[in-house]
C-alpha cells in the first residue's frame, strides 16, 4: 500500500538503473537528509551532538568501510582498529608537521596511509581465507598497537603517548560547535555512503560479491582475485582510516592508542553482522545499534524511577545488551536491515498479501 | 487492563522525571567513576569513598553553609569514549558540574580541551597531566596534592636515603602500565638520573598487564638496585607475584599510590611483605573523618559500600578527593556568598584559592591524613606531601616521614612542557 509501485514506468535504462528506483524510497530518503541537515542542528542540544550523533555518525562511517571488505567482499576483518589508528594518526602527523594544512587533506591523508597500511595487510588475503585470514589481519592490529604506543615520532615525541588536535579548520571555516562538528561528520558520512553504494552497484562491485559468493568461479569468469581483493581492501581501509580521522579529530579532540584498541575491532565487527552483511543501510543500523542502545538502556532505569547502584546498571547493560544481540540475530540472521527490507516488502503488498 | 497499567506506569515514571530536577539550593557534583572494567577492583572503593564523603557532609553539616550536595555516578568502565559520554552528560546538571575528576589519565586528556570551551574544572589529585600545575596555561586543570613527577621524586629521595645521601651508579628499573599513565614519570627520571648520575631503564608491560613473566624475567638478569613500579589494577598483584615467584626482594619495590591499595596487596599476604608505595600526603592514616563517616552515614545503613571498606587507602583517597572539591565549594561560596549555589565557573576560582591549614584540616578530621595546602593561580597543585608506606604482610605501615619533592628539577620541566602545551594549542599564559 504505502510502497505501491502502480503507475510508476520506467522509461529509460537510466531509471531503471536509479539508486532509489521506487519513488517512495526517493522521497523518504530526501526527507530524511533535510531533517538530518536541517531540523536536527536546529533542535538538538550540545549533548545530543557530541556524545549520540557525532559517534554514531563516525561509527557508521566505519561500518561502511568494514562492510565493504566483510560484507560484499567475504574477506573477514579484525583489524578495523587499527586502519583507524593509521588513519587518525597519519592525520595528526600531517596537520601538526605542515602549517595551516586544511582539516579536508588531512582527513583524506589519513584515509590515503590507511589504504596503503590496508592493501599491505590485505596481500595474505590472496593466499588465505575466513578464519585463517581474519587472523592474519589480528595481526594488524597488534603491529599498530605496538607501533603506535612505541615508536615517538608517530606521537610528535609526547611524552605521555597522548596527542590533541587543536583548531578544526579548513578553507576558512571553523568547526567549533557541535553543530558545526556535527555537519561536518554528516556531510561526509553522507558522500562517502552515497560513494560506497554507487561503487557496490558498479562493476567492481559485483567482482567483490563474486569473489564473496565462489572465488573459483569468479576466477573462472574472469574476474582477477588479486584485483578484485586489494581494492576491496583499499576502499574499505580508506573509509575506514578517515571514520578513524574523524574518530580522533572530532570525537575524542585527544586520543592514545588504547582508543583504537581490539575493542574497536570487535565492536566495528559486530555492527557489520548485526546491521546486516552486504548492505550500506545495514552499516547505519548496526552503528545505531551498538551505539545509541546502551545510552538508552542507561536511560530507562532513570525514566522507570529505579535507583540502581552503577555497577548493577552496568552489569545489567551488558546483559541486556547481550540477550538482545542474540534475540536478534536468531530473529534475524541477516541483521537488521534485512528486517527492514522485509518489513518494506510487506508494506509493498499489504493489505492484499498472497 | 494491561494497557491501563502500562499507561498508570509510564505517567508515574514521567512524574518522578518532571519532579526529580534539583531545588534551586543545590550544588552538583558529578561523580565519574568506574565500578567495572578491568581497573574495578581500584575504582569500586575509590568511587564509594567519592560518594561517602559527600553523603557525610549533607548528614552531619547539612551541605556546604546549608547548600546541599547533590551528585550522580556515571561509569566510565575506564574508557575515554565512554568517559567523555558522561562528561557531556554531567556537565550542566543542575546549576552545573562543580567540577569533574575523571579517576583516569586518559579522559582527562580527552576532556581537557573540552573543559577550557566549557569553562568547568578538571580536578585530578595525583593524576592526569603533569604540566598541569602551571596554572598561567592550564586555567582549568588542578592537579592538587601531587602529580606522579612529585612522586617519582619522592620515592627517589626515599631510595637515596637508604643508598646514604647518593644515587650514583645505580641501577633504577621503571616497570610501567603502557599507556599515557605509565609513561608519565619517564621525563623527570630522565631528567633525574642525568643530574644523579644513576641509570634508568624502562620495561612497558602491555595493559591490562596480566602477563609480567619476561618484563621480571629481565629483571632478574638485570639485576636493578630498585624497581619503581607504575601500576594499576589487576597489574599489580599479578607483578608482585612475578617478582615473588623470581626473587626479586619486595623491599626494592616502590609502587605509585595507586598501586599501592589494600585489595592489591591483601591476597598475597606474606609474600608481598616489605613491598613499598608511596601515599598521597598521608592516605594510609586513620583519623576523625572516619568515625564520623561511620556515625552519621554506615551506623545509619546510608554508606555506599561495604562498612569494612572504610579505612582502606583507596577508599580515604576517595574521600580526600571529594573533600578537595567540596573545600573549593566552601571557599567560592566566602568570594560569592554564602549559601548560594555556585557555577563551574565560581567554583574554579575556589579551586584556584584553596587555603587548607593544619586547623581547618583537624575540624575537617582529615588532620592526621592531610598536611596543610594552598593553591594559587600560578600553582594548581598546592603542597605536595607524600609519606612511604610498607606492607607488612597484614597491613599497611608508615615506614617514612614527610616528603616534599624537590622542586629543582620539577618546576623547570613544567615550565617546559606547560610551554609546549600552550604553543601547541594557541594558548595565551595568563598573567599571575
Amino acid at each position: 500500500m504505502i510502497y505501491r509501485e502502480n503507475g510508476q514506468f520506467k522509461s529509460s535504462y537510466r531509471a531503471d538503473m536509479a539508486l532509489f528506483p521506487v519513488a517512495q524510497d526517493r522521497w523518504a530518503m530526501l526527507a530524511l537528509l533535510a531533517v538530518a541537515f536541517v531540523v536536527v542542528p536546529a533542535l538538538a542540544s550540545d549533548y545530543v551532538f557530541r556524545a549520540v550523533l557525532i559517534p554514531f555518525l563516525i561509527l557508521a562511517l566505519a561500518a561502511i568501510g568494514l562492510n565493504i571488505l566483510v560484507g560484499y567482499c567475504g574477506q573477514i576483518s579484525l583489524g578495523t582498529g587499527a586502519f583507524m589508528a593509521v588513519g587518525a594518526y597519519a592525520a595528526y602527523n600531517l596537520q601538526v608537521r605542515i602549517e595551516g594544512m586544511p582539516l579536508l587533506l588531512s582527513l583524506i591523508g589519513g584515509g590515503l596511509a590507511a589504504t596503503v597500511c590496508g592493501v599491505l595487510f590485505g596481500i595474505p588475503s590472496l593466499r588465505i581465507r575466513g578464519l585463517y585470514l581474519a587472523v592474519a589481519t589480528l595481526a594488524a592490529q597488534f603491529f599498530v598497537d605496538w607501533f603506535t604506543n612505541r615508536v615517538k615520532w608517530v606521537t610528535n615525541d609526547s611524552s605521555s603517548g597522548s596527542v590533541s588536535v587543536n583548531v578544526l579548520s579548513m578553507f576558512g571555516w571553523r568547526f567549533d560547535t557541535p553543530v558545526q562538528k556535527y555537519l561536518l561528520c554528516l556531510a561526509l558520512v553522507a558522500l562517502f555512503a552515497l560513494l560506497a553504494k554507487n561503487l557496490v552497484r558498479g562493476a567492481i562491485g559485483r567482482e567483490w560479491m563474486a569473489m564473496r559468493d565462489m572465488d573459483v568461479a569468479a576466477s573462472v569468469i574472469g574476474i582477477r582475485p588479486v584485483h578484485a581483493k586489494l581494492t576491496a581492501f583499499a576502499v574499505s581501509s580508506f573509509i575506514v582510516g578517515v571514520a578513524g580521522a574523524l574518530w580522533g579529530f572530532v570525537h575524542l579532540g585527544s586520543w592514545e592508542p588504547a582508543a583504537f584498541g581490539i575493542d574497536k575491532s570487535f565492536q566495528l565487527l559486530f555492527m557489520v553482522i548485526i546491521g546486516g552483511l552486504g548492505s550500506i543501510a545495514g552499516s547505519f543500523f548496526g552503528a545505531a545499534f551498538i551505539v545509541l542502545l546502551p545510552l538508552a538502556l542507561n536511560y530507562v532505569p532513570h525514566w522507570l524511577g529505579l535507583s540502581l547502584g552503577t555497577a548493577v546498571a552496568s552489569q545489567l547493560e551488558h546483559m541486556v545488551f547481550g540477550a538482545l544481540i542474540v534475540f536478534f540475530l536468531i530473529v534475524e540472521p541477516h541483521g537488521l536491515a534485512k528486517l527492514w527490507s522485509t518489513a518494506r516488502q510487506k508494506l509493498r503488498l499489504w493489505p492484499f498479501p498472497y | 487492563m494491561k494497557l491501563n497499567t502500562i499507561v498508570i506506569g509510564i505517567a508515574a515514571a514521567a512524574s518522578t522525571l518532571a519532579f526529580a530536577p534539583a531545588s534551586a539550593q543545590e550544588q552538583f557534583v558529578p561523580l565519574l567513576v568506574y565500578r567495572t572494567g578491568q581497573f574495578a577492583p581500584l575504582g569500586v572503593p575509590w568511587a564509594d569513598g567519592k560518594q561517602d564523603y559527600l553523603k557525610l557532609v549533607n548528614a552531619r553539616d547539612g551541605g556546604v553553609n546549608g547548600v546541599k550536595l547533590a551528585y550522580e555516578e556515571c561509569e566510565t568502565a575506564y574508557d575515554a569514549a565512554k568517559g567523555v559520554e558522561c562528561y557531556e552528560r554531567l556537565k550542566a546538571k543542575g546549576t552545573g558540574a562543580s567540577g569533574f575528576d575523571p579517576q583516569s589519565t586518559g579522559i582527562t586528556f580527552a576532556v581537557t580541551d573540552k573543559a577550557y570551551a566549557d569553562k568547568v574544572a578538571i580536578e585530578t589529585p595525583g593524576y592526569g597531566l603533569s604540566q598541569s600545575v602551571d596554572g598561567t596555561v592550564f586555567q582549568w586543570n588542578f592537579p592538587l596534592l601531587g602529580t606522579y613527577w612529585t612522586a617519582a621524586d619522592v620515592m627517589l629521595q626515599d631510595i637515596a636515603k637508604k643508598e646514604k645521601g647518593s644515587l650514583k651508579g645505580k641501577k633504577i628499573a621503571l616497570v610501567y602500565h603502557d599507556s599515557p599513565y605509565g609513561k608519565e614519570p619517564i621525563p623527570l627520571l630522565q631528567k633525574r638520573a642525568a643530574a644523579d648520575g644513576f641509570e634508568v631503564s624502562l620495561f612497558p608491560v602491555t595493559p591490562p598487564g596480566v602477563e609480567q613473566k619476561s618484563t621480571w624475567l629481565q629483571i632478574r638478569q638485570q639485576r636493578p638496585d630498585y624497581v619503581l613500579f607504575w601500576s594499576a589494577g589487576v597489574m599489580t598483584p599479578a607483578g608482585i607475584r612475578e617478582a615473588q615467584a623470581s626473587g626479586y626482594p619486595r623491599e626494592k619495590i616502590y609502587g605509585i599510590w595507586w598501586a599501592g591499595s589494600d585489595h592489591d596487596v591483601k591476597d598475597i599476604g606474606a609474600g608481598a611483605t616489605g613491598y613499598n608505595a608511596i601515599t598521597i600526603h598521608n592516605s594510609a592514616a586513620k583519623d576523625k573523618v572516619h568515625d564520623e563517616l561511620k556515625k552519621f552515614v554506615y551506623d545509619k545503613g546510608q554508606g555506599t559500600g561495604v562498612p569494612t571498606g572504610v579505612g582502606t587507602l583507596a577508599h580515604t583517597r576517595g574521600m580526600m578527593i571529594s573533600m578537595l572539591q567540596v573545600e573549593a565549594i566552601r571557599a567560592a561560596q566566602e568570594k560569592y556568598g554564602k549559601g548560594k549555589t555556585l557555577t563551574p565557573e565560581q567554583v574554579r576560582w575556589g579551586f584556584e584559592n584553596l587555603d587548607l591549614t593544619a586547623d581547618k584540616l583537624k575540624a575537617l578530621g582529615f588532620g592526621e591524613i592531610m598536611r596543610p595546602v594552598k593553591t594559587s593561580c600560578a600553582n594548581h597543585m598546592g603542597n605536595d606531601w607524600a609519606r612511604i608506606v610498607q606492607w607488612d604482610g597484614g597491613k599497611w605501615q608508615i615506614k617514612s616521614d614527610w616528603y616534599q619533592s624537590d622542586k629543582t628539577h620539577i618546576d623547570p620541566l613544567v615550565k617546559e612542557f606547560a610551554a609546549k602545551y600552550a604553543k601547541d594549542k594557541n594558548v595565551t599564559p595568563r598573567a599571575c
